[in-house]
């Protein structure tokens, strides 16, 4: 069963189409990887997936439930993290503290709770020591209490897979997650991807680097112009020169 | 000792505020101009509910609390949903509106002319009358304030408070509800606001809108951004910092309409110098504007 379809989606920037009817239908649990020159469509894709842009026509639905028109934050706690492009973390908080913010329905976010402490200090606890976890698997052992923003770049990469992690959304949605990184760093994000399809999630990612498409993408799909051009496994897909040379930047 | 303790009050008071602004600017990341219409709405319903409709001290309070609240939804709902560019504007809009209210509704607020003889509160059946009472009123105000701030600004509400105003895009894709985090937050800073407003009431035993003009507004803005956004004991630190200047200025025998406008030259210059040498203020956290 298809966890996340899109259907006949369009979005249109002062006149340009960066979506022309794309419709898509993703399994229900596996790698994704989304790929295509600049100006593909791709993180408008994304985007507008996870609520961040309105499509000007079409609809997106995970599983049974339509999820176009809903706020951002809705469509997360739905069961769709994201990351950014630009790392987006609050850098005056630790790495834990990161982690920590991700975990959905946290009784400590109401105000009655966050004036009185009730329900507070267990679930901190319990949090934390799921956090620690997170933070052990993303590979941050030993950089929990330092400050997100004193983290190299790679660093910051894996935080905010963790923060998705936290989230226990069903559908992770990664946006270029090995752009930039040390080719060390980029083979232990790699084992990240790998150990989620483990654990039975949807993860998609865009990517430029073709080597990490071709080792841990079981799909890959093809966009330009704000189509998708071709969908398949990546045996087939990046045996295609055509595509290696017109779609791949 | 009167002087002092009569200046220590207004320090309290102004503490409260910039304690209770902070909320808004250093810990959430938004820009609010309308905090002395909401000091403003403090003092006038304590004042009118007892004055007015001879209702006990406290009932004014409440109802102050209450009205700042609501009405600070009022001017957050519309303007939040926008882009944060907006609340500024809209909570300056807001501003304006609430003083010519004070000013004009004579038939509400006596105008210009202000509002005579509100009565000093008893507590216990103790009337509070000295200024050594007010302190303690008013030092009261400044420890719940600093409370309720630390409070929402730590644990998971401070967290999602912090990535408000570092990412707001990060807290909507991490799920949070930014919406109505703001406008708790802003809510909850002007019912504080309004509460030092009725302390200022109950103390001077008479308040006029030239205590809750735009300029005063701009002071607070400048205690926090002078004392540290983020961080209570820094704003405390430039409240005090301000209104104790004026006192000192006073102190060296220059004119009353020089010292007043050298008052402002010097909140400019401290603001143009904390933005240059220390934007994160003395003891803040983080720099204004992030």
């Amino acid at each position: 069963m298809s966890a996340l379809r899109c259907e006949n989606l369009v979005k249109v920037f002062g006149g340009v189409e960066a979506l022309s009817g794309v419709t898509l239908s993703f399994p229900a649990s596996g790698i994704v990887a989304i790929i295509g020159p600049n100006g593909a469509g791709k993180t408008t894709l994304l985007n507008v997936v996870t609520g961040f842009a309105r499509p000007d026509a079409g609809s997106c639905w995970l599983g049974q439930s339509a999820i176009t028109g809903l706020p951002p934050y809705a469509i997360a706690r739905a069961g769709i993290a994201r990351t950014f492009q630009d790392l987006r973390l609050v850098g005056a908080l630790t790495a834990l503290e990161n982690i920590l913010l991700a975990f959905p329905r946290q009784a400590g976010e109401r105000l009655f709770n966050a004036l009185t402490g009730l329900g507070i200090w267990r679930a901190e606890r319990e949090n934390l020591a799921r956090a620690s976890k997170i933070i052990e698997q993303v590979g941050l052992g030993g950089l929990g209490e330092t400050a997100a923003g004193e983290l190299s770049y790679g660093q910051q990469k894996l935080l905010t897979i963790g923060g998705c992690l936290a989230t226990d959304a069903r559908v992770l949605f990664f946006d270029e997650p090995v752009a930039g990184v040390h080719p060390e760093m980029i083979s232990q994000i790699v084992d990240i991807l790998d150990k989620l399809r483990d654990s039975g999630r949807l993860v998609i990612f865009i990517e430029h680097d073709i080597d990490t498409v071709r080792r841990v993408a079981d799909w890959v799909v093809v966009m330009d112009h704000g189509r998708v051009v071709t969908v398949g496994p990546p045996t087939e897909i990046l045996a295609q020169p055509e595509i290696m040379e017109l779609y791949v930047v | 000792m009167d002087y002092i303790v009569h200046v220590a009050v207004l320090a309290s008071i102004f503490a409260t505020l910039a304690i209770s602004l902070d909320l808004v600017i250093g810990r959430t990341g938004l820009l609010s101009v309308a905090h002395a219409a909401f000091y403003g709405l403090g003092a006038y319903s304590t004042a009118l509910f007892s004055v007015r409709l001879g209702l006990p001290i406290y009932a004014g309070v409440l109802a102050g609390l209450l009205l700042a609240a609501l009405v600070s939804l009022v001017v957050s709902l519309p303007s939040l949903r926008l882009r944060d560019d907006y609340f500024a504007i809209a909570t300056f809009g807001f501003q304006l509106i609430i003083y010519n209210t004070f000013n004009n509704w004579t038939s509400l607020t006596n105008g210009a002319l202000g509002v005579f003889g509100i009565p000093q509160p008893t507590v216990f059946g103790r009337v509070f009358s000295s200024r050594l009472d007010f302190l303690g009123v008013s030092l009261a105000t400044v420890a719940l304030a600093y409370w309720i701030v630390q409070r929402l600004s730590s644990g998971p509400h401070g967290r999602v408070l912090s990535a408000i105003r570092e990412s707001e895009l990060l807290a909507l894709a991490l799920g949070k509800n930014t919406l109505r985090f703001k406008l708790v937050v802003f809510a909850v800073s002007a019912a504080l606001a309004s509460v030092a407003g009725a302390t200022y009431a109950v103390y001077t035993s008479y308040i006029d809108p030239s205590s809750f003009t735009v300029m005063e507004s701009i002071l607070v803005i400048s205690m926090v951004i002078i004392g540290g956004p983020g961080s209570s004991r820094g704003v405390i630190l430039g409240a005090v910092t301000l209104v104790v200047l004026p006192e000192i200025l006073r102190t060296i025998g220059l004119p009353s309409a020089v010292s007043a406008n050298l008052r402002q030259i010097i909140y400019g210059s401290l603001l143009v110098g904390m933005m240059m040498f220390r934007p994160r203020g003395l003891l803040g956290r983080y720099s204004f504007g992030r």
